[in-house]
């Protein structure tokens, strides 16, 4: 490939260089207020002196005719232009590191979430200075962090009413459509008023290597919108001011580190995909299939290698397949393979559709990560980890007691794990330190909210019993299921089993075949009654495309009207569980696991009509790749408590009194 | 061209018409369905480089539906195989069919029926400055397989010859060229599609090169007449000449102009006679006048003023700037001639 060089876009070293004319010029040109005669002296140059053809006007229309009245349409758009860009540079947010540097960011809540780069945020550190063009400066801590994707999220703090901007589907953007970029290129917002810079969508889906230090950035907008050194983490918005994508990345050559009408911003439903997991404070990562592709000579996309312990190989994918689809969307080129794995996150299950001899298939892939939790923590340190981190005149600390250091890491090299520097006033309480966290204070306050939206859609009598629920399988036959604090119990036609609840769960992946339904049911259960924080060690996890999207178009396709469903993750008992929740507060799913590489269960309730207790009207299970059952519920009936039965784990076997559980 | 841009003030047209492009009246197409017709027709050219400053891919432009296609002479071209990506994802391999060294365009066959072309209207009036226009190239090969070329906006700053080079290598033509406000001299870039907001081609992105002079990068297209004229001459034949980097020279003693002896390295270009009858003598030159520019390039030598003529074609209107007692005095010696005696 050719020699060029890819730069990140913060403003860091920008104020070392001067500023030419030919760059000041494109700051007033982006403004909108560049004339023809300007804009031909900073393209020509000295060079072209001779014959200016400044007063030529296409059709020859003369410079000596007097202008022509403005049509109203012109002067009422323009006017409509000038609204929308002024809303837009309000929810604009220059960001200041201090002496590493800066650069830009957009709100997009009125409570203070703005999104920027992670490599404008990574040399802040927790704190950070964010300017806004109403003048005031205001504290912002950092929330999440997407070290892979290049995105962090921080919250600025002491308005609950900031002006912010919506994120719009990115998908339904199309080369040729006008955007604008604002932002704070060469730290030119001293007075925190942004800049704005138009141009066009220049490509959609474009897919940019990772070169040196510089991410991947995958399926990304290109514009021919000035992006300069700064403008780094600020928003790229559409005709309308809303967020498209966030503006990272330039290709530069041959004329230093300024925008050659090559620039790149990450999509908004690239974003998207991850926001949820950045509100919850997390460090998140990218995803792999677990296989690469190739193309071969024909053209078509084909397997060219593929990990035996991968979940598609499990599914079935195998050397050679040719990929036809991923995530609802059509795979033709390499590099639209790899744009579409690029946005999404690891843990998510998406469709796969790919095609051998002649037969196309569909198989539901669960996708892993890309990093190793350590890996991902020096990502965040930043390969230079030390030089990244110096702060002048702080003698480094000894490392304490209990810290586990990355392999070559010094361990105040990771943020989460830093010594942090004291916190202003406005921050304090707003930061918590936690490995695998950028911000764990933020994954309590999103645990709880989601905990408050369970306990408010589920009517539950409390102290509760064991819970009898009868139904039939979709051939016809009968199941009861019978869920107490001491054991789980489950009767299909196959036979009975059980599950003690009160110790181990990882040891009895019963019924038979479903890879723990019992258990995941008996959790459950305890969710429900007792909230996540009743669990084990319950987080928050972030956000999956909602069960009542159609397989097949979950990601990507459509992204603004898609549901996410909120999900908590907890470890207890020796398994692993994420409950998926809908915003309703209802019960989506469940994924559980017995053990980290074993295949789990997966659980996915109806979300039709739910009974007035917010229980769902049935289930589906899942595992291996094939459907264990289709449960439709008639009755729920919750027991009022017995003194045997509320305190698990004391009264091993009790629902053997009960009789009629196991005896058929 | 569209009404808007009449009505002035341009850069107020531009700007609100680029914003939101709703504002144009009956406006037939938005630019994403413009950019996505004459994309159709935009190819991405893969042949020989790789190495350092030399790029591997370049930008075509399908003229005719038989598979002609238009580029910039370049050593990407240099190769035994060239690869031609349409923008539906579909690969051809490209055959040289010949090339305009001074132009520096070159013309590919790719064995094709019924393909996407962009006619070569070589009728169209030049562009002026402030006409909008596109952009479509594939720069730094951004694109690939059956992704879509970038599309990129900007107006026509200037129109105004070409002085230009490349290090060491010298631009031969020194004909009218755009230059476009947006940045067109990115790798990949050059033979990429200038159309207007109708979707008519109207130039074709030329090579990399600076500013001879100043050595700014230049953003700058040929117009599409120059294009048409090299393509015809290509296709007939009259253009197959391998590139050469030596500037031509052309005595200007075909004009009428004799200069005194060439004495030195760099002997000043005094007119020592004017030939009776010449174009020069009708132009009112005389003798001891300093020749001090020819197309507003200046010539400091006799040499400097055999090699700008050498470097216009045939026909290309000659113009010089001579200085006599003390005043400038321009004067127009009409077209330049064929080369004299079939040299």
């Amino acid at each position: 490939m050719a020699t060029v060089s890819i730069v990140p876009l913060n403003g860091s070293g920008a104020r070392r260089g001067a500023v030419s004319p030919a760059v000041a010029l494109s700051v007033a040109l982006v403004a909108g207020l560049a004339l023809v005669a300007g804009l031909a002296l900073v393209a020509g140059g000295a060079a072209l002196a001779p014959r200016w053809a400044l007063a030529e006007e296409p059709g020859g229309g003369g410079g000596a005719a007097p202008p022509p009245a403005t049509p109203d349409v012109v002067l009422g758009a323009e006017r409509d232009r000038i609204a929308v860009m002024a809303r837009a540079s309000a929810a604009a947010v220059a960001i200041f590191a201090g002496e590493a540097g800066g650069g830009s960011g957009v709100l997009i809540s009125p409570d203070g979430h703005a999104l920027t780069n992670f490599h404008v945020v990574q040399p802040a550190g927790v704190a950070m200075k964010c300017g806004l063009a109403d003048g005031r400066l205001y504290d912002a801590v950092l929330v999440g962090l997407d070290p892979t994707g290049d995105v962090a999220l921080v919250k600025l703090v002491g308005r609950d009413d900031f002006p912010w901007a919506p994120l719009a589907d990115s998908d339904t953007v199309a080369v040729g459509d006008p955007c604008f970029a604002v932002g704070n290129p060469f730290l030119l917002a001293t007075d925190f008023q942004p800049s704005v810079s138009a141009g066009i969508v220049s490509g959609i889906h474009r897919y940019q290597f990772p070169a040196g230090t510089i991410l991947e950035y995958a399926d990304c907008l290109q514009v021919d919108a000035a992006i300069n050194p700064g403008n780094s983490g600020g928003a790229l918005f559409d005709a309308a001011g809303r967020v498209i994508g966030i503006n990272g990345r330039a290709s530069f050559e041959k004329r230093g580190r300024v925008n050659v009408g090559v620039g790149y911003a990450i999509s908004a439903n690239q974003v998207r995909h991850f926001l949820g997991a950045l509100k919850g404070g997390r460090i998140v990562d990218h995803a792999t299939l677990g296989a690469t592709v190739a193309t071969a000579d024909d053209g078509r996309v084909v397997v060219s290698d593929i990990l035996e312990s991968s979940d598609a190989h499990r599914r079935g994918l195998r050397y050679d397949d040719e990929i036809v689809a991923l995530a609802g969307r059509p795979v033709r080129t390499v590099n639209a393979f790899k744009n579409i794995l690029g946005t999404l996150p690891a843990g998510w299950r998406v469709p796969l559709v790919y095609r051998r001899a002649g037969q196309q298939r569909e198989i539901a892939v669960r996708l892993a990560a890309v990093h190793a939790p350590a890996e991902l923590a020096a990502l965040v340190a930043g390969e230079g980890g030390p030089r990244q981190r110096r702060r002048p005149g702080g003698p480094r600390k000894p490392p304490a007691p209990g810290d586990e250091p990355a392999p070559g890491e010094a361990p105040e090299a990771a943020p989460g794990r830093a010594e942090p520097p004291p916190l202003p006033d406005a921050l304090r309480g707003l930061h918590e330190s936690r490995p695998g966290y950028a911000n764990y204070h933020f994954n309590v306050v999103e645990r709880q909210r989601v905990a408050a939206a369970i306990a408010g859609h589920h009517v539950i009598e409390r102290p509760a019993g064991p819970w009898r629920i009868v139904g039939r399988l979709a051939e016809g036959e009968v199941f009861r299921v019978e869920l107490s604090a001491a054991r789980g119990s489950i009767d299909l036609p196959t036979g009975t089993t059980s599950v003690d609840a009160g110790g181990e769960l990882d040891a009895n992946p019963s019924p038979p075949g479903s890879g723990g339904l019992l258990a995941a049911l008996l959790l459950w259960r305890r969710l429900l009654l007792d909230g996540p924080d009743a669990l084990g060690r319950t987080t928050y996890w972030g956000t999956v495309p909602g069960a009542t999207v159609p397989a097949g178009r979950q990601a990507g396709a459509g992204a603004d009207s898609l549901p996410f469903a909120d999900v908590l993750e907890s470890a207890v008992a020796g398994v692993e569980v994420r409950f998926s929740v809908a915003a309703d507060g209802s019960i989506e799913g469940i994924d559980l696991w017995m053990a980290p590489d074993a295949e789990p269960c997966e659980v996915r309730f109806e979300t039709g009509d739910r009974a007035a207790n917010g229980l769902p009207q049935g289930f589906v299970v899942e595992h291996a790749g094939t459907t264990f059952g289709r449960f439709r519920i008639d009755e729920v009936v919750m027991e009022p408590a017995t003194e045997s039965a509320t305190e698990p784990g004391t009264v091993p076997g009790a629902g053997d009194a009960d009789g009629d559980g196991g005896t058929k | 061209m569209n009404g808007l841009s009449r009505t002035r003030p341009p850069w107020l047209a531009t700007a609100v018409v680029l914003l939101l492009s709703a504002a144009i009246p009956a406006a037939a197409a938005t630019p994403g369905e413009t950019i996505a017709g004459a994309a159709r027709s935009v190819v991405k050219i893969y042949g020989a480089g790789g190495v350092r400053g030399l790029e591997a891919y370049q930008t075509g432009v399908l003229v005719t539906p038989t598979g002609h296609v238009i580029t910039v002479l370049s050593t990407v071209l240099d190769s035994d195989t060239i690869d031609c990506v349409l923008d539906d994802g579909r690969r051809f391999a490209g055959r040289l069919i010949g090339a305009d060294p001074r132009r520096e365009l070159a013309v590919l066959a790719l064995e094709g029926e019924e393909l996407p072309a962009l006619p070569l209207a070589a009728d169209q009036p030049r562009l002026g400055a402030g006409s909008r226009v596109l952009a479509l190239s594939n720069l730094f090969g951004v694109a690939v397989g059956d992704e879509r070329v970038s599309a990129q906006h900007g107006v026509v700053a200037a129109v105004v010859p070409l002085d230009a080079r490349r290090g060491a290598y010298e631009a031969p033509y020194r004909g009218d060229v755009y230059i476009l406000d947006c940045t067109t001299n990115n790798p990949g870039s050059p033979g990429g599609a200038l159309i207007d907001w109708r979707g008519r081609l109207v130039g074709l992105l030329g090579k990399e090169l600076r500013a001879s002079t100043s050595g700014v990068w230049l953003n700058y297209a040929l117009p599409i007449d120059e294009v048409a004229k090299a393509y015809d001459d290509i296709i007939a034949g009259r253009a197959t000449a391998p590139a050469t980097t030596a500037t031509e020279r052309f005595d200007p003693a075909v004009l009428g102009v004799i200069l005194v002896p060439d004495l030195l390295d760099k002997t000043p270009p005094f007119i020592e006679t004017v030939r009776a009858g010449s174009p020069a003598a009708a132009a009112g030159l005389r003798p001891d006048d300093l020749l001090v520019a020819v197309n507003g390039r200046a010539v400091p030598s006799r040499m400097a003023v055999q090699q700008t003529l050498g470097g216009l074609a045939a026909g290309d209107p000659v113009h010089v700037t001579v200085v006599r007692d003390g005043m400038i005095v321009d004067c127009d010696l009409g077209p330049r001639p064929a080369r004299e005696g079939g040299r």
